[in-house]
């Protein structure tokens, strides 16, 4: 077991390294240095004004150099100017003296740059930004996956039955509606004040300054923007997290029936009912500690997946969390933000990766003894 | 000229039955999840003593027929509604719906005829006969034909182009009629911000997804096949690295990606083009393999088909990775741009050849949308047909070709991968529902394509904005792709079911 995990977090580590590196080699092709030039320096430059920006700001080393520093393994660079004597580096904050600077600040020192364009600390950022966005996949877990066990857990315990097949369509139907789908028809249905159940309840006097179901215009509001200063309520905040939950929910759905028919027929539960044991009783103490292992994998498996809702919903219903950032961020070409943004959806991802593999031994009685 | 109504002179009838129809539908499913709590449960056969059969009707049972009966109801009065917008005359009596079924003509009769055709001769029909048998298949498949022929037939389903603007009809409902001397009288399904007909944006965008996703799909099995049954057939080191780069390209977040890849620095880089130049050569090396496992021991065969396909192939592929004033300017004369440290040598490539030879010239945030998609979606094909390739070599089948003295590729192509179709044609069906949302995204995002092209994400991102107040523009692509997914998801479902019973 321990090899096991020993290897895991190896390969682990490798995959990190790897895709830290393509992220960073993406950031900073040539194009995307020369636009950042031109956007801090002078919209004018020419060729050979740029490549001397691209020298003095630290950005002229060869590639796999410039990744050391980033990451921390290589001392950042410093570099004296021959007219002025002042020594600029990497490590080197504006007013600090250069002999107290550090010689390494990366990644593993935990410096994760500069964000050029909101001119703020990169960690800075990203760190309030993770915390929304924790809340609403907080939320978003919280209602998808007991909702997915329970469907996939009612289809599949009679396999081929009227519940099953309507449940199964349902999920299906889950499945085939992405985010930016699901996201507008419930903003058309419910939280547009001129279209859709908002505007008819309006009309009856229900939705309005009098009616019983409250005094605003619509069942729901259309914007997340208004939650993120920690007004979290019932009005504000449904509406994304259904939205993220609802696509995710089917394939858990589907994969918890299957795992769920494929205990029922096993020979044990045939032998439960042999007994005389009630088919409740099946369900509840027998098949469902079997049947919930597949689906923990998949639930650990669906993080990047919700990764790509997470950044649809908040720029549907604007609510400026990670996937706000990172779309921000890529298209200002603001690149220690997107770098930054990029570690921690690949760390996310490769967690997660590795808690499913752990877990999935753990919990598997067949493979742990063996 | 008036406004259209949604129904028009039927709906001063039908409208009332369809509510009834959605009500009691309504009604009886809350009543039965109600009494299936107090014990009730749907009625069976029971066999008596003397051989005869008895079959119980419970409440339960009175219910779900009530429901089954509102579904039939309802949809005939969908029908009623597109026979009376082909029937009746006038635009005010046809209503939206009446003439939307209008001009959907063309697609109506062929689907007809398709189901006519394919009912009648399905027990010679195979695989795709069976999923006749089966109406969740029956429905996939309906919705997907519905919209490859909407797709086929757009020039005459559409009634404007998807960039004629009548400026006076901005943001206007649906059914607002046009002024005089329009292609068409009214827009059908109103106008978007800039005075353009959603209606026809909609059916002109089905052709962008209907032609990308399914090519998609293809270049990522070929790449997937190709790369995933020596994986699962060698084994070993091979196999290894082959996983281990599989994965990587899976851990990385689709959206991140695709932000890597499409944005514009990235391809002026020309990154996405020396993608292309490496996954388009796959279905080359595919069919080459192919045809030569198969034939070498005919070489006169073995040559003809070989020397077609890189011929023709060949061509086909120079063509298409080439594109005039870009890095990659293969047939054209190679002008790079002097300017470039991070420039990767491409002395190689620059053969000059007559400009003639060059085909065609997509369009270059296409092709850069194309690759994409096909490099997001290769990894998982790869993993699924080593799976399944690791699973069959151990048949008996096998180690009769093995003992026969057929060469690796032989067995593999020729071996294992017909008898891996059934799950491979299931995953190809879901993974063109999966490419259809993909190339969504891309179009919510704006990446890559063109704003003002009719593709469904674009149009729902640019409907998005004023949401709440003008739910029209975004309302129809938003439901076509869902439709669509749907309909392929459904296919999938039917497919798979009917290939178990085998």
């Amino acid at each position: 077991m321990g090899a096991f995990i020993l290897r895991r977090t190896g390969v682990m580590i490798l995959t990190a390294l790897c895709l830290t590196f393509v992220v960073f080699f993406l950031t900073n092709l040539f194009p995307n240095l020369e636009k950042l030039a031109k956007t801090q320096g002078n919209a004018r430059m020419s060729d050979a004004e740029v490549v001397s920006w691209l020298d003095r700001n630290g950005y002229g080393g060869p590639m796999i150099l410039r990744y050391g520093e980033w990451l921390g393994v290589v001392p950042g660079w410093t570099r004296e100017d021959p007219q002025t004597g002042e020594i600029t580096g990497r490590c080197i904050d504006f007013g600090m003296d250069p002999a107290d600077a550090p010689r390494f600040c990366g990644l593993l020192q935990g410096d994760l740059g500069y964000s050029t364009v909101s001119n703020d600390e990169v960690a800075h950022i990203i760190g309030g930004r993770l915390v929304l966005t924790g809340i609403l996949m907080f939320w978003a877990f919280a209602i998808m996956v007991p909702a997915a066990l329970l469907v996939g857990v009612l289809a599949g315990m009679r396999e081929g039955s009227r519940l099953d097949r309507s449940l199964s369509t349902f999920s299906i139907a889950s499945t085939a509606t992405p985010e930016y789908v699901s996201g507008v028809v419930f903003i058309v249905l419910l939280a547009s004040s001129t279209a859709g159940v908002s505007s008819t309840l309006s009309e009856w006097g229900w939705l309005g300054p009098d009616g019983w179901l409250g005094d605003r215009n619509t069942l729901f509001l259309g914007s997340a923007r208004s939650a993120m200063d920690g007004g979290i309520t019932f009005w504000n905040f449904t509406l994304p997290v259904v939205t993220i939950a609802l696509y995710g929910m089917g394939y858990i759905a589907r994969m918890t029936r299957a795992s769920m028919a494929e205990v029922m027929t096993s020979q044990y539960i045939r032998t439960a009912r042999l007994k005389g044991v009630s088919f409740r009783n099946i369900v509840l103490k027998h098949a469902l500690r079997n049947a919930l292992i597949a689906p923990f994998t998949v639930i650990m498996l669906q993080f990047p997946w919700l990764l790509t809702g997470v950044v649809i919903v908040e720029t549907l219903f604007s609510y400026n969390g990670f996937g706000w950032t990172l779309v921000q961020a890529a298209s200002n070409n603001d690149i220690e933000l997107l770098l930054a943004c990029s570690i921690v959806a690949v760390l996310v991802v490769l967690v997660t990766q590795l808690i499913s593999d752990i877990g999935y031994v753990l919990l598997n009685p067949r493979i742990r003894i063996s | 000229m008036e406004p259209l109504t949604w129904t028009g002179q039927f709906g001063t009838f039908l409208n009332p039955i369809m509510l009834a129809a959605v009500v009691v539908f309504f009604a009886a499913a809350i009543l039965n999840f109600v009494i299936g709590f107090a014990g009730i449960r749907a009625g069976g056969y029971e066999v008596n003593d003397e051989g005869t059969m008895v079959m119980n009707r419970t409440p339960s049972d009175y219910l779900l027929m009530a429901m089954q009966f509102a579904v039939l109801v309802f949809l005939a009065c969908c029908v009623g509604f597109i026979i009376g917008g082909i029937v009746l005359p006038e635009m005010a009596q046809k209503g939206i719906l009446g003439a939307v079924g209008q001009r959907l003509l063309p697609v109506w009769i062929a689907l007809i005829v398709t189901f006519a055709l394919s009912i009648t001769f399905k027990a010679r029909l195979g695989l795709y006969g069976k999923l006749f048998n089966s109406s969740i298949g029956m429905v996939g498949f309906g919705l997907v034909m519905f919209w490859v022929y909407a797709a086929l037939f757009s020039a005459w389903v559409a009634p404007f182009d998807a960039l004629d603007q009548i400026s006076s009809l901005r943001n206007d409902i649906p059914g607002t009629p046009t002024p005089e001397g329009e292609a068409y009288s009214h827009y059908l399904f109103g106008g978007d911000r800039l005075g353009r007909d959603v209606f026809s944006r909609v059916i002109l965008g089905s052709t962008f997804v209907l032609q990308i996703a399914p090519l998609a799909t293809v270049f990522a099995f070929m790449v997937g096949i190709t790369l995933g049954l020596p994986a699962g057939y060698f084994g070993g080191r091979l196999d290894t690295i082959l996983t281990f780069v599989a994965n990587l390209v899976l851990a990385f977040p689709v959206i991140l990606l695709f932000y890597l890849l499409v944005t514009p620095e990235i391809v002026a880089a020309g990154l996405p083009q020396y993608m292309s130049m490496v996954l388009f050569l796959f279905p080359i090396i595919f069919l080459v393999t192919l045809f030569n496992s198969r034939f070498h021991t005919q070489p006169k065969r073995r040559n003809l088909l070989v020397g077609l396909t890189v011929l023709i192939g060949g061509l086909l592929y120079l063509s298409l990775i080439s594109d005039r004033g870009t890095v990659i300017d293969v047939l054209g004369w190679s002008r790079l741009p002097e300017s470039w440290p991070d420039r990767i040598s491409l002395g190689l490539f620059s053969i000059p050849l007559p400009q003639s030879l060059d085909l065609f010239d997509i369009g270059g945030n296409i092709l850069i949308v194309f690759v994409s998609v096909v490099f997001v979606n290769s990894p998982t094909v790869f993993r699924i047909v080593r799976g399944i390739t690791l699973d069959i070599k151990t048949r008996d089948y096998v180690a009769a070709a093995q003992t026969r003295g057929e060469g690796p590729w032989y067995i593999m192509l020729w071996e294992i991968l017909p008898n891996a179709r059934g799950p491979l044609i299931v995953d190809f069906c879901l993974r063109i529902g999966y490419t259809t949302i993909l190339l969504g995204t891309l179009g919510f995002f704006g990446l890559g394509l063109s704003p003002e092209s009719p593709d469904w994400g674009s149009t729902i991102n640019e409907g998005r904005s004023l949401l709440t107040v003008y739910p029209h523009p975004a309302l129809p692509p938003a439901l076509a792709l869902m439709s669509l997914v749907l309909g392929l998801n459904l296919l999938a479902d039917g497919l798979r079911e009917e290939s178990l019973k085998d």
